[in-house]
């Protein structure tokens, strides 16, 4: 009942504008408890000494990225099935942010790697597969932008997602499969030493971190898209949202 | 009395629905029942939005068999859209289309199998002859035709022997827009959905095409036609549909 | 439907293109070239060591590959969308899956099969022989079709929209690091001596899979395109 109300983008504007503020704050929280816990509280790892602490940042940001993906294409699948504005919206809010999050566990992966490994860039199976996770990203979101008309633009952008979400786990096996024929790196990141409960409570609470931040932006960018396709001149027969959008702004 | 009051209450409500029901119901229930088998393709609360513009909303139309409906209008009216959304195209953003009361983008490739559809681009191959471009496009319609029959057809709409040898390339727009209306020789499909098939055709072609959608009309056939041009057929065939831009 | 009208559709469409590309011949000479051309680039970057150019033999000549299969991809819907011929396809009444399927396999025939033909000669150059150049083949031979298959959904994709050639690349080559990977894994680990039968059944997989679900994302990209 609440979600076929709020599932019309003028509905959804000003519920999105009242959540953003404690998703906000829930996300900067727990981003401060857990980057404390796991720079200050968390013990020394005895093999790779304090240079593990990054993966504090990089495991959770790496689980984003895919599941953002993951996410970004049920969208796509329903704005495909039921025709729904909204649904197209939300994928395209979803991509940045998981491009970020790609982003961010290569640039991690690669801090992780240059103490450990002794090179800035290592061909390890999972930091290949993020790359190729970054690329698809960018697919996603080139694709978009290069179609002028929106329909277009929202539906091929589906396709694409769907089709890269059939292609992501026979990636990340071929990548492993590809690692262990050329026998890569022997030292894996995040496995092998045994963690201790207050590095698995970190990394934890990162990742709801990173989710609460996730949700705040992606509502916050649903919003900037609403306003941007909504005022359009096409529909001049609901102006009255338009100015409350405006004022909302 | 009281007798009196129920009979009076009765007669009363009956005069009042009898109007409601020959008005409003009889329609709608011979449309979706399809009662009404004249009428083959319906467009029901029709509405598009190209882009940025809207360019007709809540358009209901109907077509029977054995009439041509000529969709007239300025450039940019959506008379094109219309067309697009009849054949399946593209689909309306409100609205839809039924072919004997049922909508086509349910009966998918059921409804694709009794229309043929020629838009404003030919649909011909630049390296193909005027032969060889029939026969593929039928083929791929699913009527296949013999090369004779291509041939047949060709000549029915003026194009000499000599040319059906060259390869596309070398044809005049006019001559390629008449391989292209070749097709109607050969199509045995009911539904004819045409955009501006006079476009650069002299005056003996547009009265060859226009006999040829006459005998069309004449066996029960279904035409919806975009045009600028007033077509030459007998009013009681014609139907005309005016788009305001 | 009949069976036989199905088939008689997607025979008439392979039969068309390919008497097509008979007739702009120059178009699939150039994709061979193109293929020749940029595989003997490499001795000429690397430098002419037989060891070396053995070692990266399998990724050179699986990259080439992929490349000219690429490059290619604007000729499997781009003249059928500008000549108006896609709008026909999309209104017939088969299922337009099974059409997607027939453009493919005459797109594999014009531009994959040259390339499957001409590997063992380019794999001599590189110094490959016996066991190594028939797993060459045989990779090529599952794998391109995989290429075309995957290729078509970001043809489609990309049907009519600016900048369409370096986009297509951008959404395609991802797609195609998994088959990249077998095709060249097969080579490398027949060469090693470990046989190259778990990368080839992959690469069959691949190919099984992408028959079944490329053809209909394909179909759904060109009604996207064609609204």
């Amino acid at each position: 009942m609440i979600w076929s109300k709020y599932s019309a983008p003028q509905a959804f504007y000003p519920l999105a504008g009242r959540l953003i503020p404690w998703f906000a704050a829930v996300a900067v929280l727990l981003m401060v408890v857990g980057l404390y816990m796991g720079f200050f509280v968390a013990p020394t790892d005895f093999q790779q000494g304090e240079s593990y602490r990054i993966i504090f940042v990089h495991v959770p940001a790496a689980w984003m990225s895919m599941f953002l993906y993951v996410v970004m294409a049920i969208w796509a699948g329903v704005g495909m099935g039921l025709n729904a504005r909204l649904s197209f919206m939300m994928a395209q809010a979803i991509a940045p942010t998981g491009a970020m999050f790609t982003f961010l566990a290569l640039l991690t992966g690669a801090m992780w790697g240059k103490p450990t490994w002794g090179a800035w860039w290592v061909w390890d199976a999972r930091l290949t597969s993020e790359l190729i996770l970054l690329f698809q990203y960018a697919g996603v979101m080139l694709l978009r932008t290069s179609i002028d008309d929106l329909r277009r633009a929202d539906r091929s952008s589906a396709v694409f997602a769907l089709v890269g979400v059939v292609n992501v786990p026979i990636i990340y096996y071929s990548v492993q499969w590809w690692n262990t024929l050329h026998q890569g790196a022997s030292v894996s990141m995040a496995t092998g030493s045994k963690m201790a409960a207050t590095m698995l409570m970190a990394m934890l609470i990162m990742t709801i971190a990173f989710w609460m931040y996730s949700i705040a932006v992606i509502l916050a960018r649903v919003r900037c898209v609403i306003v941007e396709r909504e005022s359009l001149p096409a529909w001049d027969e609901k102006p009255a949202v338009i100015h409350e959008a405006v004022e909302a702004r | 009395m009281q007798d009196g009051g129920i009979n009076c209450l009765i007669s009363r409500s009956i005069s009042r629905l009898t109007p409601l029901v020959f008005q409003r119901l009889v329609p709608l229930l011979s449309a979706v029942l399809g009662v009404d088998k004249r009428i083959m393709l319906q467009a029901v609360a029709l509405s598009c939005r190209r882009g940025e513009r809207r360019l007709f909303s809540d358009l209901n139309v109907q077509v029977e068999r054995g009439k041509l409906l000529a969709v007239v209008g300025e450039n940019g009216s959506g008379k094109t859209s219309l067309l697009r959304i009849f054949s399946s195209l593209l689909p309306p953003e409100d609205g839809s289309v039924r072919w004997e009361g049922e909508d086509i983008h349910q009966l998918k490739e059921l409804y694709s199998g009794q229309l043929m559809y020629l838009g404003h681009l030919n649909g011909i191959k630049d390296d193909l002859t005027a032969v060889e471009n029939l026969l593929s496009s039928m083929a791929l319609a699913g009527e296949p035709c013999s090369e004779s029959g291509a041939k047949e057809a060709l000549e029915a709409i003026g194009l000499k022997r000599v040319v059906h040898r060259l390869p596309s390339k070398v044809l005049s727009q006019g001559q390629k827009r008449r391989v292209a209306l070749a097709r109607l020789w050969l199509s045995t499909r009911p539904l004819w959905l045409l955009d501006e098939p006079f476009t650069s055709l002299d005056t003996a072609s547009t009265a060859v095409v226009t006999q040829r959608l006459h005998a069309h009309l004449q066996r029960e056939g279904l035409v919806v036609v975009v045009t600028h041009q007033e077509i030459a057929l007998p009013a009681e065939r014609l139907q005309r549909l005016r788009l305001a831009g | 439907m009949s069976h036989s009208s199905m088939w008689d559709s997607i025979s008439g469409i392979i039969r068309r293109d390919l008497l097509l590309a008979m007739r702009r011949w120059s178009d699939a000479a150039m994709s061979v070239f193109f293929l020749v051309i940029v595989v003997s680039l490499f001795p000429l970057g690397v430098g002419p060591e037989p060891a070396v150019l053995r070692t990266i033999a399998p990724g050179v000549l699986w990259v080439a590959a992929l490349l000219t299969c690429l490059l290619s991809l604007s000729r499997v819907f781009t003249p059928d969308y500008l000549d108006g011929v896609l709008e026909q396809m999309v209104l017939v009444p088969q299922p337009l899956s099974l059409l997607v399927l027939g453009k493919v396999l005459a797109h594999w025939m014009i531009s994959g099969l040259p390339v499957v033909l001409l590997s063992p000669l380019l794999g001599l150059q590189f110094g490959l022989e016996g066991e190594a150049l028939g797993v060459l083949v045989l990779s090529l031979l599952l794998g391109t079709p995989t290429l075309s298959m995957i290729g078509a959904i970001g043809a489609a994709l990309v049907l009519g929209v600016r900048g369409s050639g370096l986009l297509v690349a951008l959404l395609v080559l991802p797609l195609y690091v998994p088959v990249l990977i077998f095709g060249a894994g097969a080579v490398t680990s027949s060469m090693a001596g470990i046989g190259g039968e778990a990368n080839l059944s992959l690469l069959g997989a691949c190919l099984v899979l992408s028959l079944f679900l490329a053809p209909w994302a394909t179909a759904a990209a060109l009604r996207i395109a064609l609204e």
